[in-house]
């Protein structure tokens, strides 16, 4: 536990280190990676999407003017969104978010309870999150085959459900609303019959 | 909802009687680590033990899941995390009825949760069942994933060109894909190096699948469907009159999202070229709608399976999602060296435990123990809890199991709740660990605790190193407890 625990303070140190301070003269990327990369090793999916963003900061560390530079498209470039997290027993959690990190991510690192029993490795539904708007929901990008083979099985499924691994931070999802499904209590009784093996 | 009413009211006024809580949880699988995790995370005075019958944790996750799965066992991170929090302990060779009785173990806690799955299999009750060269496919699945009570299968895959699976569901799929993987494959995941060597000399060359009901009733899921179906270098066989749908069946798939893209992938197999025979390819058969009758016996081996009669099959039943399957009378042999039936598992019952031998699990509401249900009313065993499959039955993924331990774990908080406020014997004070530890000393079982685990586990990473493997298994009692008792 401690250790998880230590770990995750070490991740949000380098994300702090990542995205407040951006000036920072990083000489070796090594340095970052550390952290990151330990959490992300056994991420095959997630990987590609997060190492997108990733590269995308790198190189806004590594540039010497202005974090203007890296992001061209955006007049007004943000390191983080907002995302609101909508827990089990109804309690809103807003939390900031940085741009290229997934929100299975940045829920553990806001010590918001959404389980990631695989890590963000696409091999379970256990991240499953329920977009609360359409509009944002229309601004992701569609699901793999291999998110929504996930998603058949996620608990509670809706049209608006996605894996919170897959959710990445962009500037369009600012003010995103995203609600953890709760396991209603009468699980076994009602509502769900179990598939024959 | 009352979880959290619970936990809030042990949190705020509750520390003094909370210090004590000791609950038991037997089976170190999913159900129970999750049992464990959310015990630890509501009662925050609790203390809880997870005990097992192995010497390893995690049940299906290391004796389940497949070898070339390994993004699904990453769930064991968090279930280490959970065995290393202070207030929780592994103890692993302990055996409940035998190293301990439940009895005597519902004596030492508040509360015993049992979550230890469903180590069993249901069986057929067809002539010819008890054949040489028929396995259920927990044994199989054992066996390939170095389970010490598997070790010795040894399923003649030498000796076998054609092998039929029974039943469609993730289970049959799995075995199906050890079994048509290429072996270089295979080779760099965690398999019991006994299977891998087997397989390596495997003379297996067809495989059928076979399935009472029609593709719209697989009870398989889209991934690992996806997955077999993409095996290199193998032909997919599907009678394209097989797909075709009852207006009952496109009810059933449009009403279920998982039936209708499971379909959907069966149908675009089918309909991807027919295979051009060419002879050192493997093939992959999916056969529906037929009903193993019986099993036929070997001339020339005596005692040894030669093949399945089948009874040909219709769906009978208007009402999507209850369709089932009957006899038509007419019958088909189809020629075989090898069965492994994956029709689904079955718990184990033990001694002082109410058993649902029909249903195969213990019953119960929300994770109670009902000891007697006559009528209206409905008698408990109190203190006693069940999780997981043992619970609910044989199906689901791990996920499905937190919900499982959620539900166990928010009834377990409103008992310990109602009976404090009742101050009954349960807020007693209860020996838990040190009397579990010493009851053990005792009958002379030694205990395998976490740290033991942990040497089991770098002696099996260090060995899958040499191998460029992620672990080489220990597959024998011996091997495993040695290593342990270092």
């Amino acid at each position: 536990m401690s250790l998880f625990k230590l770990s995750r303070t070490a991740g949000v140190r380098m994300i702090k280190e990542l995205f407040i301070g951006q000036f920072l003269h990083v000489t070796k990327a090594t340095h970052i990676r550390g952290p990151f990369f330990k959490y992300l090793r056994p991420l095959p999916q997630a990987q590609v999407q997060m190492l997108q963003g990733f590269k995308w900061r790198e190189q806004r560390l590594y540039s010497t003017s202005g974090p203007q530079d890296g992001c061209k498209e955006e007049n007004d470039p943000k390191e983080t969104i907002s995302v609101t997290f909508v827990l089990k027993d109804g309690e809103e959690k807003q939390i900031q978010v940085p741009i290229g990190m997934s929100m299975l991510e940045a829920a553990h690192l806001n010590d918001i309870e959404l389980e990631g029993a695989c890590e963000g490795s696409l091999a379970c539904s256990t991240c499953h999150v329920i977009v609360m708007d359409t509009d944002y929901y229309n601004k992701l990008e569609e699901p793999l085959d291999e998110e929504n083979d996930m998603l058949d099985l996620a608990f509670g499924l809706t049209e608006m459900s996605r894996l919170g691994c897959q959710v990445i931070a962009k500037p369009e999802l600012d003010g995103i609303r995203l609600a953890i499904p709760a396991a209603t209590r009468n699980f076994a009784v009602d509502g769900f019959t179990p598939k024959p093996h | 909802m009352a979880l959290f009413k619970a936990r809030e009211f042990l949190y705020k006024g509750f520390s003094t009687f909370a210090t004590n809580t000791k609950i038991c949880v037997v089976g170190s699988g999913p159900a129970g680590f999750y049992t464990a995790e959310k015990l630890l995370k509501a009662l925050p005075n609790a203390q809880v033990d997870i005990i097992d019958r192995l010497p390893t944790p995690f049940g299906l996750v290391r004796s389940g899941v497949a070898p070339d799965h390994p993004e699904t066992k990453i769930v064991v991170n968090q279930f280490t995390r959970v065995a290393q929090h202070q207030r929780c302990s592994f103890f692993g060779n302990i055996k409940l009825g035998s190293s301990i009785s439940l009895l005597d173990l519902r004596d030492l806690y508040h509360a015993v949760v049992l979550a230890y799955g469903a180590e069993s299999d249901r069986t057929l009750k067809i002539p010819g069942e008890d054949l040489s060269g028929i396995h259920s496919a927990r044994e199989f699945v054992w066996w390939y994933n170095g389970h010490p009570d598997c070790r010795n299968l040894n399923p003649d895959v030498k000796a076998t060109d054609t092998a039929v699976i029974l039943g469609q569901g993730n289970v049959a799929l799995d075995v199906a894909r050890i079994l048509l993987r290429p072996t270089p494959e295979l080779a760099t995941t965690d398999i019991a190096n006994h299977a891998l060597e087997a397989l390596q000399e495997s003379a297996i060359r067809k495989v059928f699948l076979v399935g009472r009901r029609g593709p719209v009733q697989a009870a398989c899921t889209a991934k690992e469907l996806r997955e077999v179906l993409g095996i290199k270098n193998l032909h997919i066989h599907i009678h394209e009159a097989d797909l075709v749908k009852s207006p009952t069946d496109e009810e059933e798939v449009k009403n279920s999202r998982i039936q209708r893209r499971v379909y959907e992938l069966l149908a675009k197999a089918a309909a991807s070229g027919p295979p051009h025979s060419d002879a050192g390819r493997r093939e992959l058969h999916f056969v529906f709608f037929r009903k193993p009758e019986k099993f036929l016996s070997s001339v020339d081996k005596k005692g040894h399976v030669a093949g399945v009669r089948f009874e040909k099959t219709v769906l009978e039943g208007s009402i999507p999602g209850k369709q089932i399957a009957r006899g038509t009378g007419e019958f088909e042999d189809l020629e075989c060296q090898m069965v492994l039936k994956s029709i689904g598992y079955k718990s184990v019952p033990i001694d002082g435990l109410p058993f649902d031998h029909l249903k195969g699990t213990v019953p119960n509401v929300r994770g109670r123990v009902v000891s007697n249900m006559s009528g209206d009313s409905i008698q408990l065993e109190e203190g006693l809890y069940v999780c997981g499959w043992l619970k609910r039955g044989p199906t689901g993924i791990i996920a499905t199991n937190l919900y499982c331990a959620e539900e166990t774990v928010a009834s377990i908080c409103e008992d310990l709740d109602k009976r404090a406020s009742s101050s009954s014997f349960s807020s007693s004070p209860k020996p838990g660990r040190e009397g579990l530890i010493r009851a053990l000393d005792n009958q002379n079982v030694r205990v395998v605790p976490f740290s033991a685990w942990e040497k089991i586990d770098s002696a099996e990473t260090r060995l899958g190193s040499l191998k460029n493997k992620p672990r080489e298994k220990l597959t024998t009692w011996e091997e495993l407890l040695k290593v342990a008792m270092e």
